[in-house]
């Protein structure tokens, strides 16, 4: 009776490794990233949206069918949002090395949103003006920034929300997008 | 060039911890004075060269070497100094470097004042040392190394995390690990004391001042920690029963257990194979709590980056560990001769009772932690869930408040055996002050929970009884004049204890107040709107913006009115760091001794289509009853750590064998702790 006294600690011991073993190399085979919330649009066709420009000036709008055909990568953005102009000159470089990028502006002013693109440059293909936030819901955004890659076949591939860093970029932006330009 | 110098240091230490871990032990047993000798050599070897890895490293950030991975990715040129050293250990490689430099600096301070140790403990102990050393010192080398170069280098770094460039955070982490790592003292010294199949109370009085060495700095680490998230995060909680933060608890709940069993085994030679299993848990604890922070299984806000073979890697460390010293101890436990018996009721009982209590509330917390973690594994994947505060808050408090009453009754206790109506009388006071605080508080808050009188009247039960066992050991009421002779007499360990309990005591006032009385207001306002509720308004004046040595603000003012008067003015900011383009909130605060006046603004609120996003602003306005309690008990405790740490019975140190069981057995005061 004292022996299994004695040996309760390594055999609860011994289930708690295996527990953290499967966790490291289960199911999932270490590719387990506790912090992503898988975006239930991923894998499926781009949700079905039509959006009119933001005003005369700017280039837009766009809808389902203008993400087919090539690559392409969507950014909700806002002229109000703070982060989202940090993320802004990552954004134009992306745009300057070729790739298609369409800005989804969420729930702004046409006016400011005219205004923030004037002064920090614009980047977009073409922009969208969501001004009630419809076409937001069907991309089940949840905060602004936000940015997705859609491939060639209009299928949603990659979603990030949060405002994009360099080293995000380099870590998991670029090799998604090199997978769907190939 | 000097990042080269810190990488080939670090490979002499993976060396020199190998043999620290091999031929000290080997020596041990085959009682070769000249191969146990070589433990404290290497020991003091070990930690010159580890300290020149972590030089070198903390020159590259001084001096920003981007070429440097880790300073790239985790410093900047513009970011002030302190965060630049404080940036050596903000990161995954850093921050191991300084938990084994921490290993080291304990492993040669054994073999510096271990003089007059048995020199078969010793060697044994310092071999122990020297595997968790080589361990982990192998894990840096193969799996994390901070000297990694970028080429080609980038022109300036991308910056530390803006959350973590706060005074206190700076200085969270060394003091953690301090915590974590001192538990290694009384884990290695349990091993040694298991191959040795010997523990007594020479042992028991080397292992205790480590223990409560690392217990002090373990409690202030947290402490530090807790009054971060309270101030940087913008919540207004002090604790989240996060996983990481719980992850730090939990060795702190086992540590505090062991510190007082270790107390039994030193003065009444009983207890011994759970003393030794307490060591062997309370250092488990600390290496599963650098598990999961550091293998990416569980998510928060303090994880680091992750990266699946370090987390093999750290499990493999874990599993040889634990799994090798809980089978050493199912193994050899059985032959340990159990010293002193004891009654129930007794001062060893009350600690009995206090280390049950304890192991209980740790076990507890650590199947909340790893509940979600084992569903997830049992159901294959399918079920993910989260165990939240209220869970912890329905299991937690009910095990504490036993275990809050019988600590001010323990140190009443004789050992061996108590007296339940000695005790009863000796406890009138503390049973007065309780229920007269419970009345007063009943008075003054009528329409709070109906709990939280009887928390107030716990706390001044405690602390009536930690107060009244000190004043009757200095017999400051029964006979004042020679109160001052006493209490130089008084061992300053005794002391230590009573401010220790009172620290306690004055944490439980806090909690109590701090969840009770709380009082939230959240709105959305325009500069210049007033919010008024729950007796208090809440004014939202300018807001300016600014910048900072590498930010930019925006500040508001809140001023405060209660009842019509002005009780506060609090500014909080919202910082944004453009090079790691993050925001994050510096809660305004205003303390006074009965509450905190905690106010955050929050995003500008966008309202489309009505006004321009950035004329409202959400406004988070908190009123904390005496939470500021919480940080002065835990620096209480601290301080009572640290007193009786100051005790000269320890700074003496162990004495040898055979002169500790001669005064064991003469004159033994039940007095100390």
């Amino acid at each position: 009776m004292r022996r299994l006294i004695l040996i309760a600690p390594v055999a609860l011991f011994a289930g708690l490794i295996a527990v953290m073993a499967w966790l490291l190399l289960g199911a999932e085979g270490g590719q387990r990233d506790a912090s992503t919330i898988p975006s239930a649009l991923i894998g499926k066709p781009a949700p079905d949206f039509d959006l009119p420009p933001v005003n005369g000036n700017i280039p837009g709008g766009f809808a389902t069918a203008d993400l087919k055909g090539r690559p392409t990568i969507v950014n909700v953005f806002a002229s109000w949002c703070v982060p989202c102009l940090a993320e802004h000159p990552l954004i134009a470089r992306l745009a300057e090395e070729g790739h298609a990028v369409y800005g989804l502006n969420h729930k702004d002013q046409p006016e400011a949103a005219a205004k923030w693109l004037a002064r920090h440059g614009n980047p977009y293909t073409a922009v969208g003006a969501d001004i009630d936030g419809r076409a937001s819901i069907e991309w089940g955004v949840t905060g602004v920034p936000e940015t997705f890659i859609i491939d060639a076949k209009g299928i949603v591939r990659f979603k990030y929300a949060g405002p994009l860093t360099p080293n995000l970029i380099a870590r998991k932006l670029m090799p998604v997008l090199e997978e769907v330009s190939r | 060039m000097i990042a080269e110098i810190g990488q080939f240091a670090l490979i002499l230490a993976l060396i020199i911890a190998i043999v620290q871990a091999v031929l000290p032990m080997a020596g041990a047993a085959r009682n070769d004075a000249g191969l146990m000798a070589l433990a404290s050599t290497s020991a003091l070897a070990l930690v010159l060269f580890i300290g020149l890895a972590f030089a070198a490293l903390t020159h590259a950030f001084i001096v920003s070497d981007f070429t440097l991975a880790i300073v790239a990715e985790n410093s900047h040129s513009a970011k002030p100094m302190l965060y630049k050293v404080a940036g050596v250990w903000g990161n995954h490689e850093g921050s191991m470097l300084l938990w084994v430099l921490i290993l080291a600096i304990f492993g040669a301070a054994v073999a510096l004042f271990g003089a007059n140790l048995p020199p078969a403990l010793k060697a044994r102990a310092l071999s122990v040392q020297g595997m968790i050393a080589a361990a982990f010192i192998a894990f840096i080398v193969f799996t994390s190394n901070p000297f990694a170069r970028l080429d080609p280098a980038p022109a300036d770094g991308t910056g530390l995390n803006p959350l973590l460039q706060d005074p206190g955070l700076a200085f969270h982490p060394p003091l953690l690990y301090l915590g974590y790592v001192g538990f290694s003292m009384a884990f290695s010294f349990a091993i040694a004391a298991l191959i040795e199949g010997r523990v007594d109370a020479a042992w028991a009085r080397w292992v205790r001042p480590w223990t409560l060495a690392a217990w002090a700095f373990l409690t202030a680490g947290i402490a530090l920690g807790s009054w971060w998230a309270y101030y940087e995060l913008g919540w207004g909680g002090w604790w989240f029963w996060d996983p990481v933060e719980n992850s730090s608890f939990m060795p702190w709940l086992f540590g505090t257990a062991l510190l007082h069993s270790a107390v039994v085994v030193e003065k009444r030679d009983a207890l011994k194979s759970w003393t030794i299993l307490l060591a062997i848990l309370t250092f488990s604890m600390s290496l599963l709590g650098t598990f999961l922070v550091r293998s990416g299984v569980l998510t928060s806000v303090h994880a680091f980056a992750t990266d699946p073979a370090r987390g093999v890697f750290i499990l493999l460390i874990l599993a040889i560990a634990i799994g090798g010293a809980l089978l050493l101890f199912a193994i050899r436990a059985p032959s340990m001769k159990s010293g002193g018996l004891f009654a129930p009721v007794s001062r060893e009982g009350a600690l009995v009772l206090n280390n049950m209590l304890l192991t209980v509330a740790a076990a507890t917390v650590l199947l909340g932690t790893l509940y979600p973690l084992i569903l997830e594994a049992v159901s294959g994947g399918e079920s993910r869930v989260s165990v939240g505060p209220p869970f912890f808050n329905a299991t937690f408090a009910p095990i504490m408040v036993p275990l809050v009453l019988a600590v001010a009754a323990g140190p009443f206790l004789a050992w061996k055996r108590g007296n339940l109506r000695t005790i009863a009388h000796k406890l009138i006071p503390s049973a007065l002050a309780a229920v007269g605080v419970i009345a007063l508080t009943f008075a003054l808050k009528p329409d709070g929970p109906a709990l939280a009188p009887f928390g107030m009247g716990l706390a001044a039960w405690l602390a009536a009884g930690a107060i009244a066992e000190w004043a009757g050991r200095v017999s400051l009421f029964t006979a004042p004049g020679a109160s001052w002779r006493r209490l130089a007499g008084l061992p300053r360990s005794a002391s230590g204890m009573t401010l220790a309990h009172l620290g306690l005591a004055v944490m439980i006032v806090g909690i109590t107040g701090a969840s009770a009385w709380r009082v939230e207001i959240i709105d959305t306002l325009p500069p210049g709107a007033t919010v008024t509720r729950d007796g208090y308004s809440v004014t939202l004046g300018n807001i300016d913006e600014g910048i900072g040595p590498n930010y930019r603000f925006q500040r508001g003012t809140l001023t405060v009115a209660r009842h019509g008067t002005t009780v506060a003015t609090l500014t909080p900011e919202r910082r944004f760091y453009p090079v790691a383009g993050q925001s994050t909130t510096e809660a305004g605060i205003r303390t006074t001794w009965l509450a905190d006046y905690y106010g955050v603004i929050g995003e500008p609120a966008a309202a489309p289509g009505e006004r321009a996003a950035t004329d409202a602003w959400t406004v988070r306005f908190y009123v904390n009853p005496m939470i500021p309690w919480i940080w002065t008990g835990a620096m209480l405790m601290v301080a009572g750590g640290f007193l009786s740490l100051s005790d000269r019975r320890h700074r003496v140190g162990a004495p040898r064998r055979a002169a500790a069981s001669a005064t064991m057995t003469g004159n033994a005061p039940a007095a100390a702790e």
